[in-house]
């Protein structure tokens, strides 16, 4: 399975029970032991989904470890993502919670994610393994960025379902952004896409990164090929080189030429 | 040395805290002249340093501030998404691979390499983070600064003449820039990840076994 295809999946997903298979197939695309996504409210409720064994879960919950684990601790109201070796686990609670959770085969390597969302929505986006330290280090090293993107992927989609609201239109690009875009589709190369747009390359990758998180995309092709699909861009007859003939075509063209 | 540090960490260390926002105060309301609030203790803060922002502050020998920055994600309130659209053609900057960086501040009596220590703390969290921008605010005095260190920001846009003028800007991360960072800052790489593991990270390794 391609990223592409998981967030195609996501953002179909009508439910928790579409949200845990999408999580499945992730896990099973990085060929790892567990991918948890853990939202925890502000009076401390708990909703997830994920390939934990459910009677981890379940223990997890019955000891109330959200008070020991260190990944919530470490990562609550902070923004960067981590490796579970750079958070504290020095409590004597702390490592007992650790043992318990290696018993129950979470894994020895962990790699968490947090995410705010709007009003001091908390959630956590985790990748689990069991495997020694420089598998783990090359793991992260290689896949933070799309898990990233993928990890505020999976909240925006909580998102929707908490709130039974439809989608906000957080799709909603700026004028510059859709000009962007449209050369893009159009087949015009970064740097003339620049040009027309009258702001450096530079600028245009900023201003593509933040379309494509906009878009929920992996990459530009991709976030092109969604703004496309939802109709935000039209291209058709307006692309150079484009096919097709009207009366005066030879004309009109002859005198831009000029 | 470098430090980052989150807001709620800032009460570990009231000294370089109140010092900082002593600095901010006296940079942004007293010299520059900016709209902005300072309190009855002389401390300069706004809205955005109560989202427990992420802060690189230099800290001097003496415990005090030196100079610092402030991160914030933009996928939560920012200063340039909410007070600044109109210099970036309306595109408003959202990514969790883009943070926002505010509030370049320098001690008056900072030696000049602070700045450039400043920039290489920022590009470790670009490195270590996977980021690929930081969107800024910053005053026209750090236009010249920020050459200086040769970490020229492109600018997105400008409100203002002279001195008064604001910008928004945005930097990448280049191995390069890294290297000439370093060089102006006087320090080893080494160094720098040793700070930046001593903030952000824990030396030691995790214990597989209780």
């Amino acid at each position: 399975m391609q990223l592409e295809e998981f967030l195609e999946n996501l953002e179909r997903a009508a439910g928790l029970e579409d949200i845990q298979s999408c999580i499945i197939g992730l896990r099973d695309h990085y060929q790892i032991d567990h991918i948890v996504y853990h939202w925890v409210s502000s009076d401390g409720e708990q909703y997830g989904c994920g390939t934990y064994p459910p009677a981890w879960v379940q223990h997890y919950v019955d000891h109330d470890y959200l008070r020991i684990d260190p990944v919530v601790i470490g990562c609550f109201q902070r923004f960067h993502p981590v490796d579970w070796k750079r958070l504290d686990w020095s409590s004597k609670a702390a490592r007992a919670f650790q043992k318990d959770a290696i018993a129950h085969g979470v894994g020895n390597q962990g790699f968490s994610i947090p995410i705010r969302g709007p009003n001091g929505q908390f959630a956590l986006f985790t990748a689990s393994h069991n495997c020694d330290d420089a598998v783990w280090a090359a793991f992260t090293k290689t896949n933070q960025r799309d898990l990233i993107l993928i990890a505020h992927y999976f909240n925006h989609k909580a998102l929707e379902f908490e709130k039974k609201r439809t989608p906000e239109p957080a799709k909603s690009l700026s004028p510059r952004e859709i000009d962007a875009l449209t050369y893009l589709a159009m087949g015009y190369g970064r740097g003339q896409v620049a040009d027309m747009l009258d702001i450096s390359e530079h600028t245009l990758r900023a201003y593509i990164e933040s379309a494509r998180f906009k878009l929920g995309a992996m990459n530009t092709t991709h976030a092109v090929a969604r703004a496309l699909s939802e109709g935000l861009i039209v291209v058709g007859g307006a692309a150079r080189a484009a096919a097709g003939d009207w009366p005066g075509r030879d004309q009109a063209q002859a005198r831009i030429a000029v | 040395m470098l430090r980052y540090l989150y807001g709620t960490d800032l009460d570990l260390h009231p000294r370089l805290r109140d010092s900082m926002f002593r600095d901010r105060a006296i940079q942004f309301h007293d010299r520059l002249g900016w709209d902005v609030s300072v309190d009855a203790n002389g401390h300069e803060r706004d809205g955005y340093d109560d989202l427990n922002p992420l802060y690189v502050i230099w800290q001097q020998p003496d415990g005090t501030h030196g100079g610092s920055m402030r991160f914030l994600p933009t996928t939560g309130q920012t200063m340039v998404n909410d007070h600044f659209l109109h210099l970036t053609d309306g595109v408003e900057i959202r990514s969790p691979l883009i943070w926002e960086c505010t509030r370049f501040c320098l001690n008056q009596s900072a030696e000049s390499r602070v700045a450039a220590a400043l920039m290489l703390g920022g590009g470790e969290l670009m490195r270590n983070y996977s980021l690929t921008h930081f969107v800024g605010v910053f005053d026209a005095r750090m236009v010249r600064i920020y050459r200086l260190i040769g970490a020229s920001p492109t600018v997105l846009g400008g409100q203002g003449q002279g001195r008064d003028q604001i910008s928004v800007g945005l930097w990448d991360y280049t191995e390069d820039n890294r290297a000439r960072v370093l060089r102006r800052a006087g320090l080893s790489s080494d160094v720098s990840e040793a700070w930046f593991e001593r903030s952000l990270g824990q030396p030691e390794p995790m214990r597989l076994t209780a």
